[in-house]
């Protein structure tokens, strides 16, 4: 394995050269899989060596890296087989704060940890077949808290989470990818720009300790039709609260779709002096809450934004298959990446 | 990138070079602004949020926040005040500058706002280490930079010793820390001149030429000050005080200080200062004169208490109706009036209930519009629903009055509402937001949270007698716990509305799979502004009646749509296809023969009968006049334009039959037949031993529900072996004569003549398809000799037997024109022929079948599969590929490419 900075240098190399590739949706393949709570929970096969919790675990996803692992790593190695250079951790809800749901807070660092490395895993099988670099991306959600909207409405000073809550809790993360090692650090589905700014604090914590500084990807997910995040700002307000990181993307995730993505995309793509990364879901979610946009329809739309000039990572969010990647992958390839300011 | 400044709130903001100057607010400092430290020191932060507001609306481009007052904490007062500036869209759209001479309030601001804020200040006061520190943290945090010029020794007073320590700072702050240069705000110390004190004097100059030499000699960096320090020797003399400013900010501005800690709504504007009085000041400021100082105090005594012109905000909307005025708050977030306005509508009300009821919901319902049209944002709709909780309390005393007197308990809320994220599920934030607008409104909320499980959300409902559950949900699998606990809660015998949110949710989910679970009101919202509205609605014993009853008859709606496009989706075999065919009962079916077999040309039309059954709706259709005549003509919108229309094609009528322009032809022929699967056999004569010709047809493939039948032309015509049955055909045309004529206005430039012909010609040939058709029904055919429908009532078609046309829905094959046209000999009978795509020409001409039974209806076809077009194209004995070609737009699937097929 390289060393960090070589690493680094190279994957700045190659998204000079071409339009790199993130992975899809993990939800969508482990939904896929129809666990129930005993796999889940470990306690049928698998591995129940983790922390023991009261509560029912169906619906843990990151849990699965611990109790599931195989399913987890095959995973990982079908999005890089299908061309993903990019693979993010299933660690998605992997802080004490977002597992609290599960009563899980204990099994963080393992899970951050083990979680990078079963992707490393993945990832160095997939090379030995193609020869090609690839990197694992330690994923870091937004937690289901907000750091700067009040859930009390007869206090709207009142914050269920601080900033310091979160830069511990994100802290605690970082360092269990970076222990398993992750070789980038993505915070992503920001809705609140505050929580992200913590994420960011605790990862030059990190860094520090560690004396060694890993990319950051920072992406943000716009919902409102009004084309603000959850928390109010515009994209470009969202680029100027975030660039302090000298993040290696900014960029967006999820939402609406790829059509929805693309004005929004477009504006951080013209004001930020980094490079983008878009990885939007599979359409919107139908009726039933299924995404039945095909490998080709994403593709196609994920393409527009490559002729365009607007990206430089690209990949899928809720919905996308391997199958998607595979389509995204193909359709980028003749494109040139954009060009940072 | 242009290394510029740039900072956010919930908008950016990039200090470009057409920006000469940004105006920090100074009011919410409570050191420069006595009225702000009061309102801080009493806790009234709903008024100290007005005087952030008032800064904004008067054009402060950042807001400078500083809580340094020795009676307060701090520290706290700027956390919660940060915090609740965030929760004020129209305030924290702009940047915050963090003010405070304590680091410790610096960080514990820095900790609360989402935005690229700015921090004032940090220096080398305290040495180097400090300094580097904070630097480093400023840039962890994400925060530019206000440097003071100060260090170990102090501040810095003299041009020098400025310029000195900006340097010094600068090359820290770039080189050691990795600063971006365009982060840093130097504040060179504006101090007090005309002090009488004779060192001072220099101070203004000694601010401009370090202002000067920072902009040329420390690349990107930007010099800010607080203004009003200067001036400070003439307190409670304002005008002299921001004449003092504006003379001051002119020359530092071309000076190069790009951003000032100002009073954004007092600054006078430098050309309307009175001379005299604005020369005094640059004396002051630029110390150009001994007796400066002397001067302008003689001055000042002249000036004060003059007549200042305080911006004023606009409020041109208190002068609208009440109704307005609250929806205009609502909109916007405001407020200051919502209790008087809300009590004058209450005045005009018959019941205060009315109040929320009226003009408060129809204000929330145009913040969801605007909201789901996305022209607010999320913070801004809890803001106006914190509005509506302010209106709602003024209303509630005398709600309870009402209720007391009407011998009621006084209700504490409008109702319970419990809330839950369901379980397995997390997520809560949509939830949450649900809970505060609903709160907002006077419910009281007993949120259960995330992953809850079903019988937790029944027992807590029954035992704290809650009046609505909520749940929410964002992943897929939420959606089957939802329909799981409506189940549950059909079971448990509740009755209480139950409603359904979330990002995965949905209308047509919540009507398909949940509704019909539970005999209660099951609701789908879909966003927080709607929620007030929805619940409202369910718990006002007025409303819940029609509210419900709409609801259910629009989600029945939404079922039954969703089922048919299901099905439509869906395509049978044929041969099930074939097994729902429709069965007509043919035992005993006995039509008469018609008059002749075979064909007959038609030649005795009369123009004037013709025009009779003229069906004008689609002519106005012709000139995009939408609506069925003879109601168009007094149209509010377009009836004016029918009328003259209508009385142009009237005598363009009267010439044409006057006239003779058209020549009107008519074949129309009847033969023996019968059905087999979807052929329909026709018979030389009666014996039916010899077949002439064979017209196929197409059998509807769609999934149909329970009783439906999969229907096909033939499905009308009596069986072989059943019954005697026969099946007629014609062709009717207007004539070629429309085209020349058409031709001839075009020529003279009469293009409006020109289509008013072919239109009308159209009509024609149409007229004359119902006028034989409804003779063939008395006479030629007669089955239905005693029918006596007058022409315009033939439009609805109330008789029996239809005359279906090839190219049509219910037979969307063109091709069966030839064998029509080939049974007929048309061509010869009529002038009318087929064109390689088997159009007729001339255009205004009509051909179909005429099927008899009392029983056949017009149907669409609609899309096919692979299977029936093999079959069909064995039948026709066409190619595949060839039937492909003509059925194009009904196949339901992607033929295959020739290429392929002769590869195969």
């Amino acid at each position: 394995m390289l060393d960090i900075q070589t690493r680094n240098a190279a994957l700045t190399a190659l998204a000079r050269d071409r339009i790199l590739i993130l992975d899809g949706a993990m939800g969508t393949q482990i939904q896929a899989l129809g666990l129930s709570e005993e796999d889940y929970a470990g306690q049928s096969g698998g591995c129940a060596c983790h922390p023991a919790s009261e509560h029912p675990q169906k619906g843990n996803n990151d849990l699965l890296i611990l109790t599931q692992p195989q399913a987890i790593e095959d995973i990982h190695f079908a999005y890089a087989m299908a061309g993903a250079d990019i693979v993010e951790t299933n660690t998605f809800s992997s802080t004490t704060i977002a597992q609290a749901d599960y009563g899980m807070e204990a099994a963080v660092h393992e899970l951050n940890a083990q979680g990078a490395r079963l992707a490393r895993r993945a990832l160095d099988r997939a090379t030995a077949i193609d020869g090609r670099p690839r990197f694992v991306a330690g994923a870091i959600g937004p937690t289901n808290r907000t750091a700067s909207l009040s859930p009390d409405v007869n206090d709207p000073g009142y914050r269920a989470v601080t900033f310091d809550d979160l830069r511990l809790a994100y802290g605690q993360q970082v360092r269990g990818l970076v222990a398993g090692g992750a070789d980038i650090i993505l915070i992503e589905t920001i809705f609140d720009t505050l929580n992200a700014k913590a994420a960011i604090f605790a990862c030059f914590e990190v860094f520090a300790e560690t004396a060694r500084r890993l990319p950051l990807m920072i992406s943000g997910t716009i919902t409102d039709a009004s084309g603000r995040t959850l928390s109010g700002q515009t994209p470009t307000a969202f680029w100027y609260s975030v660039a302090h990181a000298r993040p290696f993307t900014v960029g967006l995730n999820c939402a609406l779709g790829a059509s929805a993505m693309r004005p929004h995309l477009a504006e951080l793509a013209g004001v930020s002096n980094t490079f983008t990364c878009a990885y939007p879901n599979a359409g919107l979610p139908n009726a039933f809450g299924q995404y039945d946009e095909s490998p080709d329809a994403t593709a196609a739309q994920v393409a527009e934004f490559a002729r365009d000039g607007l990206v430089n990572v690209v990949g899928g969010c809720c919905g996308t298959t391997p199958e998607h990647i595979r389509a995204i992958a193909d359709a980028v390839a003749g494109h040139t990446p954009r060009s940072v300011p | 990138m242009t290394r510029y400044l740039r900072l956010s709130g919930l908008e950016p903001f990039t200090l470009t070079p057409d920006i000469p100057f940004v105006n920090i607010g100074e009011r919410t400092n409570v050191t420069g602004s006595a009225r702000f430290r009061k309102l801080i020191v009493n806790r009234d932060y709903a008024a100290a949020l007005e005087v952030a507001r008032d800064q904004v609306e008067n054009g402060a481009q950042i807001i400078d926040i500083n809580m340094d007052e020795g009676l307060i904490d701090s520290k706290s007062a700027m956390v919660e005040f940060l915090n609740l500036l965030a929760a004020e869209p129209d305030i924290a759209r702009v940047p915050v500058m963090i003010d405070s001479s304590k680091w410790e309030v610096i960080e514990a601001g820095l900790k609360c706002v989402q935005g690229k804020p700015v921090v004032n200040s940090i220096s080398l006061k305290e040495g180097e280490a400090t300094f580097r520190h904070q630097a480093g943290l400023c840039l962890a945090y994400g925060a530019a930079v206000v440097v003071m010029a100060f260090d170990e020794d102090g501040q810095a007073d003299s041009f020098a010793r400025k310029t000195e320590i900006c340097a010094r700072a600068y090359r820290i702050l770039v080189e050691e820390v990795g600063f971006p240069p365009e982060d840093i705000i130097f504040d060179p110390n504006i101090f007090a001149v005309a002090t009488g004190i004779e060192e001072h004097n220099n101070y203004g100059v000694d601010f401009l030429q370090a202002t000067r030499w920072i902009r040329q000699n420390l690349p990107h960096a930007h010099v800010s000050g607080g203004v009003s320090n200067l001036s400070f020797s003439f307190r409670g003399n304002d005008p002299v005080r921001e004449a003092m400013h504006a003379v001051f900010l002119y020359h530092a501005i071309q000076a190069g200080m790009d951003m000032g800690i100002v009073n954004a709504g007092q600054l006078a504007v430098y050309d309307q200062i009175d001379p005299e009085l604005r020369d005094a000041c640059e004396d002051v400021v630029l110390n150009r004169r001994a007796d400066a100082t002397d001067r302008l105090l003689d001055l000042a005594e002249r000036f004060k208490g003059g007549a200042r012109e305080e911006k004023q905000r606009d409020l041109a909307w208190r002068d609208w109706p009440v109704e307005k005025r609250l929806e205009h708050a609502l909109v916007n977030g405001i407020t200051e009036f919502i209790e008087e306005d809300t009590e004058a509508a209450r005045q005009m009300a018959e019941r205060p209930l009315h109040v929320i009821e009226g003009p408060l919901m129809a204000g929330m319902n145009v913040v969801g519009d605007l909201f789901g049209a996305g022209k607010m944002f999320l913070p801004q709709v809890v803001k106006s629903a914190r509005v509506m909780k302010q209106a709602v309390a003024v209303l509630l005393p005398y709600m309870d009055a009402e209720k007391l007197a009407n011998g009621g308990e006084g209700r504490q809320t409008a109702g319970k509402v419990l809330m839950a994220t369901v379980k397995g599920d997390v997520h809560d934030i949509g939830k949450n937001i649900v809970g505060v607008v609903l709160a907002c409104n006077n419910y009281e909320i007993i949120d259960l949270g995330v992953m809850v499980p079903p019988q937790k959300i029944l027992e807590v409902a029954r035992a704290e007698k809650v009046d609505v559950i909520g749940l929410s949900g964002l992943i897929t699998p939420s959606l089957d716990e939802m329909v799981h606990l409506a189940s549950e809660m059909q079971r448990e015998g509740f009755t209480i509305p139950l409603l359904i949110g979330g990002a995965t949710t949905s209308k047509v989910h919540t009507a398909v799979k949940i509704a019909p679970r539970y005999a209660g009101p099951a609701v789908y919202v879909l966003d927080a502004s709607r929620a007030v509205g929805v619940v409202s609605a369910l718990l006002s014993p007025a409303q819940q009646g029609p509210f419900v009853e709409a609801l259910r008859a629009e989600y029945r709606d939404v079922a039954d749509r969703h089922e048919r496009n299901e099905r439509a989706k869906q395509r049978l075999p044929l041969a099930q296809a074939r097994a729902n065919a429709l069965q007509l009962e043919w035992q005993g079916y006995d039509v008469p023969a018609p008059r002749f077999l075979g064909a007959r040309v038609i030649d005795d039309w009369d123009l004037t009968e013709i025009a009779r059954y003229i069906d004008w709706t689609p002519f106005f259709q012709t000139w995009e006049l939408k609506g069925s005549y003879p109601k168009i003509l007094d149209d509010p919108a377009q009836g004016e334009a029918a009328r003259a229309l209508f009385a142009d094609a009237q005598a363009m009528v009267q010439r044409i039959i006057a006239e003779r322009w058209f020549g009107p032809r008519a074949v129309v022929g009847f033969w023996p037949a019968n059905a087999v699967g979807e052929d329909i056999r026709l018979f030389a004569d009666e014996t039916r031993a010899e077949p002439l010709a064979t017209l196929h047809t197409l059998r509807q493939q769609h999934a149909k529900r329970e009783g439906r039948p999969n229907v096909a032309l033939a499905d009308f015509v009596a069986p072989e072996g059943s019954a005697r049955d026969y099946v007629g055909g014609f062709v009717v045309t207007a004539g070629p004569e429309e085209a020349e004529i058409a031709a001839r206005f075009d020529r003279a430039n009469d293009n409006y003549a020109a289509i008013l012909v072919k239109a009308l010609a159209d009509r024609f040939a149409e007229a004359m398809a119902e006028m034989l058709h409804q003779r063939v029904r008395r006479e030629l055919w007669g089955y239905a000799p005693d029918e006596a429908f007058a022409p315009d009532e033939l439009v609805g078609e109330p008789y029996r037997g239809i005359r279906p046309a090839p190219g049509y829905p219910a037979q969307p094959d063109h091709t069966e024109k030839r064998t029509l046209f080939r049974l007929l000999d048309a061509e010869a009978a009529t002038g009318v022929t087929l064109t390689e795509s088997m159009a007729m020409w001339p255009g205004s001409s009509v051909s179909g079948l005429y099927i008899g039974h009392p029983d056949a209806y017009y149907f669409g076809v609609a899309k096919v599969e692979r299977d029936q077009v093999a079959d069909y194209a064995r039948r026709k004995g066409m190619e595949l590929d060839e039937a492909e070609r003509w059925l194009a737009p009904i196949l339901n699937y992607v033929p295959a490419p020739t290429t392929a097929l002769a590869a195969e």
